[in-house]
């Protein structure tokens, strides 16, 4: 172990680490807008928009994020779509974890009891205010571990940015682990870093969950 | 801006199948080291003496806390510093196959602690040793049990077998990148490449299904 490397190396991981946080950060945001959109439309009357929710679903979730990012940042200049690394990794990261949390938001609607909607029903809730008044509160405490998992995942997932060339932490340990040699003190840096991040997202998802809980 | 042209895709159809095939290649054979070992770590967590479950423990807490690009940097160039020349393909598959190992490590350790005890209890009352009550009683419940639960890992592991192309293993990703080198239409072949991964992916789906359904039967 080198740990006067480690030291020279330090500051860049936490520059490195800035950029995995705002990635993370922004395609989480992105993502739940589209999850919520992708939900709405997979649970919607439509059956266009039904359609659209499913295929939507299963064309992010079948194939893999990495070849998604690839015709995203390499493929979409032939179809006009000109972005930069981080805009690219941010809206491919974003479009993806999207349909993970979906199903998590649908899941956790479709686990609130049948009888809480037909009571609101019976009652002369219509149908958007029964989902907005009735079954989406309570759908939202169960919706948090779903997404926070998903969220801890895109931590994790964010590593792909690196082969668009964003410079995050990923994209740092291969870097230096090519100009030094010493993939276990680099791997070493890059870990703990990651691992606090992780350890942050998940505390706070728990945070949320217990400010959230019944009792 | 120039146009989508597929016509592009057939001639390198060979290059792409033979990447198809690296692709089934690498992930069957990394699922097989993570069953294996995901079984071995399962039970070492749960039985083995302290010194030798924490180091183990560590191992799965410091492979899920970190991605696997990172983890596949580390085996690749780590391996290499302490003087095992292997090549990428080995590389590839033990990285794969050691980071879905602690998942499935983790799924079955819940699955083999949901076994009865009674089960325990009965074929230690009948004479079977610890060992073998836990290799013909207790883990062959436990896996029946988690079959679906790492069913999913499975899925996830087809599609994230995709970066091993990062470390230069020629499988599908690979194959499409080669191509692309050549004809400069990165759309028409990643687009290609995702058909073929989403292709995959409906069979080990249904498979999967086929193998849930018989052991649901077989119950």
């Amino acid at each position: 172990m080198d740990f006067s490397l480690v030291q020279r190396v330090f500051p860049f991981f936490v520059e490195a680490a800035w950029i995995t946080i705002e990635i993370s950060a922004l395609s989480l945001a992105l993502g739940l807008m589209v999850a919520f959109l992708v939900a709405a439309a997979k649970m919607s009357r439509s059956l266009p928009l039904r359609m659209f929710g499913s295929a939507y679903v299963s064309l992010f979730r079948g194939t893999p994020c990495l070849i998604q990012l690839f015709v995203l940042y390499f493929g979409g200049p032939q179809i006009g779509i000109n972005l930069e690394p981080f805009a690219a990794g941010v809206i491919g990261l974003g479009l993806n974890i999207g349909a993970y949390m979906a199903e998590a938001i649908r899941g956790a609607i479709m686990s609130v009891d049948r009888g809480q909607t037909e009571a609101a029903r019976s009652i002369g809730f219509s149908r958007s205010q029964t989902m907005r008044k009735v079954v989406l509160p309570q759908a939202a405490r169960l919706m948090i571990r779903p997404l926070g998992v998903n969220a801890v995942a895109l931590v994790k997932g964010s590593a792909l940015v690196s082969t668009i060339s964003v410079v995050e932490l990923t994209y740092t340990a291969q870097r230096y682990i090519g100009s030094t040699y010493k993939p276990f003190e680099i791997f070493g840096v890059a870990a703990v870093l990651y691992m606090l991040i992780v350890y942050v997202v998940a505390r706070i998802v728990d945070l949320i969950d217990r400010r959230y809980a019944i009792v | 801006m120039q146009g989508l042209d597929f016509s592009v895709v057939p001639p390198y159809a060979d290059i792409l199948w033979m990447g198809v095939w690296w692709t089934v290649v690498l992930t069957v054979s990394a699922a097989a080291i993570s069953f294996v070992f995901g079984v071995v770590f399962a039970l070492v967590v749960l039985y083995a003496p302290k010194t030798v479950a924490l180091p183990v423990r560590a191992f799965m807490w410091l492979f899920m806390g970190t991605p696997l690009l990172l983890q596949l940097f580390l085996i690749y160039y780590g391996l290499g510093q302490l003087g095992f020349k292997i090549p990428a393909l080995v590389a590839g598959i033990i990285g794969l196959g050691l980071h879905f190992a602690v998942y499935n490590a983790d799924i079955l350790r819940a699955g083999i602690v949901a076994v009865d005890v009674g089960q325990m209890e009965g074929a230690r009352s009948l004479g079977f040793g610890r060992f073998q009550t836990l290799r013909y009683f207790i883990v062959p419940q436990a896996v029946r049990n988690t079959i679906p639960a790492m069913g999913n890992n499975l899925i996830v592991l087809l599609k994230e077998s995709s970066l091993v192309s990062i470390i230069g293993i020629a499988e599908l990703v690979h194959a499409a990148q080669l191509a692309i080198s050549e004809t400069f239409r990165p759309f028409e072949f990643y687009i290609t490449v995702a058909a073929l991964y989403y292709i995959l992916n409906l069979v080990l789906e249904a498979g999967l299904r086929r193998v849930e359904q018989n052991v649901e039967v077989s119950r």
